[in-house]
């Protein structure tokens, strides 16, 4: 009697075993489309003991993931220490798994990958690497000081070029974006506060809300934040390439420091930059203002440019101006930081783009939060 | 397995192909065939178009006029599923590697299998693992990163992808670049291993020498934007075209044709 096991029902195209008694047939294609749908679960359990035959006369076809199956069915077979001939094979079949089995066998059992680690020790490790990588923006911080001092006894060695070449993409470039926002900002301000206003009647305060609101504290906020999204990443993304590429070894090794180059230039031309586009914003937003005072409360741009002088002080004015270096030396170090902490290739430049676009947008907005504090806490509130 | 004595379709037949970057023409009127089971090497000076050429085959390069039909198939105009059926036929080994940075070595491999099959997970871990072994790496490999790879681990780690889903041809751009004598070597005879034993056709842009003279079946010579010599090495040494007499008539070209033929 033979009984006659298929898997999977006889197909030419696919991978299958014919089971004949103590005698197992290999036919059809065992290729990687062939052994597709192969698991060799299906098999009904071998015999307990005595000699089996693999026969893979039928076999048309062999490449190597079906030459692994092979053998996964050959150590399945021999499991429980039965013994098992391969016979029949084609002379280049027989090749090709003898060559599967060697190289297996040379490269050794493949490590399984490790197991995701449990939350504790994921905890542990976040905690200790926000830690290290605090102290090393301190360190980072503190070599760019070093240089910029450097700098100082030695100005002719400064890159003016590349200063000036930062100013115009961080400073020129931005102003049109920087013009359509905060012209936004004040628009939405002097309509969100002018009607409340307009309520009691108090028409006229809308310069003080504008004016003040937006020269204190949104226009340096807004330009700053545009800055660290816009220049910021470009940074993170410019110097994190050429960490990928070698280049800022390349510049290492002709001698010039990268911090010289590739940092204190940006971080000056941004110093300039953003004070300068934060004077543009306070314009451009008190303007919106204005354009909305006019038209939704009556106030005519004669009223409010007579009422500005009176309810903004100079004090005002240049603590929003003065918070704008702050932020800009902010954002300068941490894109260029969170650049040479780039390691590896593309996902990594990604990765580093996205923290410092997030840390340099929250160092700025707690700065501006210590500066609220601070300059209320000595008594500069006008 | 009887082989037929019918004469098959080569695997790749190129006519009058043209391409170009912008206004630079690449090749011009370029013909080439590529047998069944062979190992064809492209060679020619820095510029003459190899990687281009292979670019064009592999359907990442869009030819201004010409033919290709890979396994009797015509890619110039091809559609999108006849084009992805097709990839899943041939494998590509990338000269600076191009695996993925974010993925481990097993996961690259499994990259292709799991785009292009319906095996279950424990199957394509098992089968990378195979491929990863087959590259000649070491087990451990399967786990690391590509950064954590040496240069010579990192082409085996690229080859294990190319070889993911058994392809019967395969494009090796540059394949023994930057590495030393004893895993050119190494990787030279795998190659031919492959090529022997699965009747692998292999495409392979090199300068390599010694892989021109041992691990070549035909070499084909660009210059002059088409193919000027296609012949087996030892013929092709000889051929009288300027450009190809130059190649080879340098030290080096001389010093590994010694070589060579002490050694036959």
């Amino acid at each position: 009697m033979t009984t006659s096991v298929s898997v999977p029902p006889a197909d030419r195209d696919v991978a299958a075993v014919r089971r004949e008694q103590d005698r197992y047939r290999c036919e059809g294609r065992w290729t990687l489309a062939g052994v597709e749908d192969f698991d060799i679960q299906w098999l009904s359990s071998p015999p307990r003991s005595g000699e089996l035959t693999l026969d893979g006369s039928g076999i048309q076809a062999i490449d190597t993931t079906g030459a692994l199956q092979l053998l996964t069915l050959l150590a399945a077979l021999e499991r429980d220490g039965r013994q098992v001939r391969l016979v029949g094979l084609h002379e280049e079949h027989r090749e090709l798994v003898e060559l599967v089995r060697e190289r297996r066998a040379a490269a050794g059992e493949p490590t399984p990958p490790p197991s995701p680690p449990g939350w504790l020790e994921r905890l542990g490790r976040g905690v200790w690497h926000h830690l290290r990588r605090s102290g090393d923006f301190l360190a980072f911080v503190g070599e760019a000081a070093l240089a910029l001092g450097w700098l100082l006894w030695h100005p002719r060695r400064f890159r003016w070029r590349a200063l000036f070449g930062n100013i115009e993409t961080a400073g020129v470039h931005a102003l049109p974006i920087v013009a359509l926002l905060a012209f936004m900002m004040g628009v939405v301000i002097a309509y969100q506060g002018g009607r409340q206003l307009e309520f009691y009647g108090a028409n006229i305060f809308i310069v003080e809300l504008v004016s003040l609101t937006m020269l204190r504290e949104l226009a340096p906020l807004i330009t700053a934040i545009i800055v660290a999204g816009r220049t910021g990443s470009s940074y993170t993304a410019q110097i994190g390439t050429m960490q990928v590429t070698e280049e800022v070894d390349a510049l290492r090794t002709i001698g010039i420091p990268p911090m010289n180059l590739l940092v204190l230039p940006k971080l000056l031309a941004l110093v300039v930059a953003l004070p300068l586009l934060t004077l543009f914003a306070d314009a451009l937003s008190v303007f919106g203002g204005m354009v909305m005072a006019q038209t939704m409360l009556d106030v005519s741009y004669g009223d409010f440019l007579d009422r500005f002088p009176q309810v903004v002080t100079l004090t005002s004015f240049l603590i929003g101006i003065g918070k704008a270096p702050v932020f800009a030396a902010i954002i300068a170090l941490v894109g260029c930081y969170q650049g040479f902490q780039v390691r590896g290739g593309a996902d990594s430049v990604g990765r580093q783009t996205t923290v410092s676009v997030v840390q340099s947008i929250f160092l700025v907005i707690a700065a501006d939060a210590l500066f609220s504090v601070v300059l209320g806490s000595v008594g500069l509130w006008r | 397995m009887a082989l037929s004595a019918v004469p098959v379709d080569p695997v790749i037949q190129i006519r009058g192909l043209r391409t170009r970057y912008g206004a630079t023409v690449i090749h011009d009127n370029l013909d080439l065939d590529v047998s069944q089971g062979e190992i064809v090497a492209l060679v020619g000076g820095s510029g003459s178009g190899k990687t281009t050429l292979v670019r064009a085959v592999i359907m990442l390069l869009k030819p201004a006029a010409g033919s290709i039909r890979l396994f009797g198939q015509e890619i110039v105009g091809i559609g999108t599923g006849a084009a992805f059926r097709l990839r899943r036929r041939f494998g590509m080994l990338f000269q600076q590697g191009a695996l993925f940075g974010s993925l481990t070595v097993r996961e690259n491999v499994a990259v292709p299998l799991r785009e292009h099959t319906r095996l279950p997970a424990r199957r394509i871990a098992e089968i990378a693992d195979l491929k990863i072994a087959l590259a000649g790496l070491p087990a451990d490999a399967g786990n690391k990163l590509p950064r954590e790879l040496s240069g010579g681990m990192l082409k085996r780690a690229s080859l294990a992808r190319a070889l993911a889903l058994d392809p019967a041809l395969l494009f090796l751009d540059e394949p023994t670049s930057g590495l030393d004598p004893v895993s050119a070597g190494a990787f030279d005879e795998l190659v031919a291993q492959l090529n022997e034993s699965l009747g692998l056709t292999v495409v392979m842009v090199t300068h390599d020498l010694d892989s021109l003279w041992h691990a070549s079946d035909r070499v084909a010579f660009l210059g002059e934007q088409r193919v000027i010599g296609y012949a087996p090495m030892a013929e092709l040494v000889m051929a009288e075209h300027p450009l190809i007499r130059a190649y080879f008539e340098g030290p080096r070209g001389r010093a590994a044709r010694e070589q060579a033929c002490t050694a036959k």
